[in-house]
């Protein structure tokens, strides 16, 4: 075990641990945001820079800090360590310009994008950005290329992170999906007319952070904060079936992975499930998701209609006979509001 | 016992004297009232014949906007639906297919557009949310109507005729519309305009 300070924060974690995993053990504000790391991919993190921490202590054996901002995905704790995130101005100012680096060729197409409300981009930029850009040199444009007949791949959104390619690294069979030429006309590709077609080729769109990748049969449908999303499960062969669905009225919409806090899947869900199982009755509904993340959709607390319970459980106090009231079937069934 | 204002008449129950019980005294002193208004301004125009003077940034019926080349801004990206505290606005998107870049500016526009007329307070904040210079309220007035189907505005009723251009240049600032010249931002080019940021890769 291993004692490690990130923001004046002390804990225990396992030798060999990130400094990021050690902070979101910690919790709170003081995780780095990360747009490449993802635990569920071998080998991913690194490219990004976003999480980049200052250790301002090495060890108790080698107390001297670090000479610049390190990868906090790809830098193991030390017994004794002490990490500045969120306390150090230089380092947020140094967050500042990896975001703007990030931004340099990303276009501003959120209005279009269905990526908007749910990116990773967008609120790093948010949290972490400059409003305005010093840019002064044309952006690099793609056409958009179609991977198999679900997915589609807007290379001009892309960030290079490299989450897709390890998907298809990892989870699918076959490497057919690749990064192609170096620095700044590097791009994502697969081999010249080569799909994609394995069962869990879908799953690069929920690891995509920005709008590169996106779905197919979900394209201009909806603004994803006008959709409400629920669990559901069914039973598939193939994964397991636990998957998010994003609903519209009566109409599933979509239907992705169910993701944690930090934005990654619990499971990686078939193409079947993904594309094809878009019917209410196709699905065991669990009920309304939870949604925690910085995002646009967790600002509709839909799910949970505690201040209307609250208030009817006063007002039933107040009632002289009884405390019988009748509210109506399913008054109170959050799937009924 | 203190009273909580001083604008309180102790009143008494009297006998009238005989010009009060006449009354006539106060019928003429209420004609010479209406008489006096004769003469006076009229504080009332006869609409709509004659219109008042509007504000410049007066807030009446909503217009979508064209681009200089006659396609549509709109994009349907649904932030004025967002910012909207009436709920007045719904829509519904589309893609652009090959051929229709004339039409619409963006890759997707919205299909459906509608703004129900009962429902909107003219606040203001569809077009202050509006990242794409698409919506602005005008400084026309709302027509009644019978029905309330009739107020609910589509887009045959809210997108100006490329012909007929609606002018909102006085609720731009300058800064914006210099800005809006640059054809190196993506943000500012038409179809006709060309792309200098393609990349030959």
């Amino acid at each position: 075990m291993a004692k490690v300070t990130i923001d004046g924060v002390t804990a225990e974690v396992p030798d060999g641990t990130t400094i990021l995993n050690a902070a979101r053990m910690i919790g709170g504000d003081l995780v780095p945001p990360a747009m490449c790391y993802y635990t569920k991919l071998k080998t991913s993190g690194g490219y990004c820079r976003t999480c980049i921490v200052q250790v301002t202590k090495g060890s108790d054996k080698d107390p001297r800090p670090m000479p610049k901002p390190v990868a906090s995905c790809r830098t193991t704790v030390m017994d004794g360590m002490e990490v500045k995130n969120i306390t150090s101005p230089e380092l947020l100012e140094a967050r500042a310009g990896v975001v703007e680096f990030l931004l340099l060729n990303h276009p501003l197409d959120c209005p279009v994008c269905d990526q908007a409300g749910e990116c990773d981009l967008q609120n790093l930029a948010y949290a972490n950005g400059k409003a305005g850009t010093r840019y002064q040199f044309p952006r690099r444009e793609f056409e958009k290329i179609d991977i198999g007949d679900k997915v589609q791949l807007h290379m001009t959104r892309c960030i290079l992170c490299y989450r897709c390619v390890k998907v298809a690294d990892q989870i699918t069979d076959g490497r057919v999906h690749g990064v192609i030429n170096r620095g700044d006309v590097s791009e994502i590709s697969t081999y010249v007319a080569n799909v994609i077609d394995n069962d869990f080729s879908g799953n690069v769109i929920d690891v995509c952070p920005v709008g590169a990748l996106t779905d197919k049969t979900f394209r201009f449908k909806s603004r994803v904060w006008y959709t409400k999303p629920v669990d559901a499960h069914r039973h598939c062969t193939k994964c397991t079936g636990k998957v998010r669905l994003w609903y519209k009225g009566e109409d599933v919409l979509r239907v992705t992975g169910r993701k944690d806090h930090y934005g990654e899947v619990n499971d990686w869900i078939c193409n079947e499930c993904r594309f094809d199982k878009k019917k209410t009755a196709d699905w065991t509904i669990e009920g309304p998701s939870h949604i925690d993340r910085g995002s646009v959709i967790s600002a509709n607390h839909y799910e949970s209609l505690k201040a209307l319970k609250a208030t009817i459980e006063r007002q039933k106090k107040a009632l002289p006979h009884g405390n019988k009231v009748s509210l109506g079937h399913g008054a109170l069934d959050p799937n009924n509001a | 016992m203190t009273t909580l204002t001083q604008r309180s008449k102790t009143v008494s129950v009297r006998k009238l004297s005989l010009s009060e019980r006449l009354y006539l005294p106060a019928i003429l002193k209420g004609m010479l009232i209406t008489l006096g208004h004769v003469f006076k301004r009229k504080p009332t125009i006869k609409y709509p014949e004659e219109q008042r003077e509007f504000a410049p940034v007066y807030r009446g019926q909503h217009v979508l906007k064209r681009d200089e080349a006659g396609a549509e801004r709109c994009t349907a990206c649904g932030l004025c639906a967002v910012a909207c505290p009436a709920e007045a606005i719904t829509m519904d998107s589309a893609e652009r297919k090959k051929g229709e870049e004339h039409l619409y500016r963006e890759e997707k526009y919205a299909s459906i557009y509608e703004i129900n007329m009962l429902r909107c307070i003219f606040c203001g904040l569809c077009e202050e949310a509006c990242p794409k210079e698409a919506i602005f309220l005008t400084d026309r007035i709302v027509p009644s109507s019978f029905t309330r189907g009739e107020e609910i505005f589509g887009k045959d009723k809210l997108v100006e005729t490329p012909d007929q251009p609606i002018d909102v240049s006085k609720r731009q600032e300058a800064g914006l519309a210099a800005f809006k010249k640059n054809k190196q931002h993506y943000h500012n080019r038409t179809f006709r305009d060309a792309r200098p940021g393609v990349a030959a890769h």
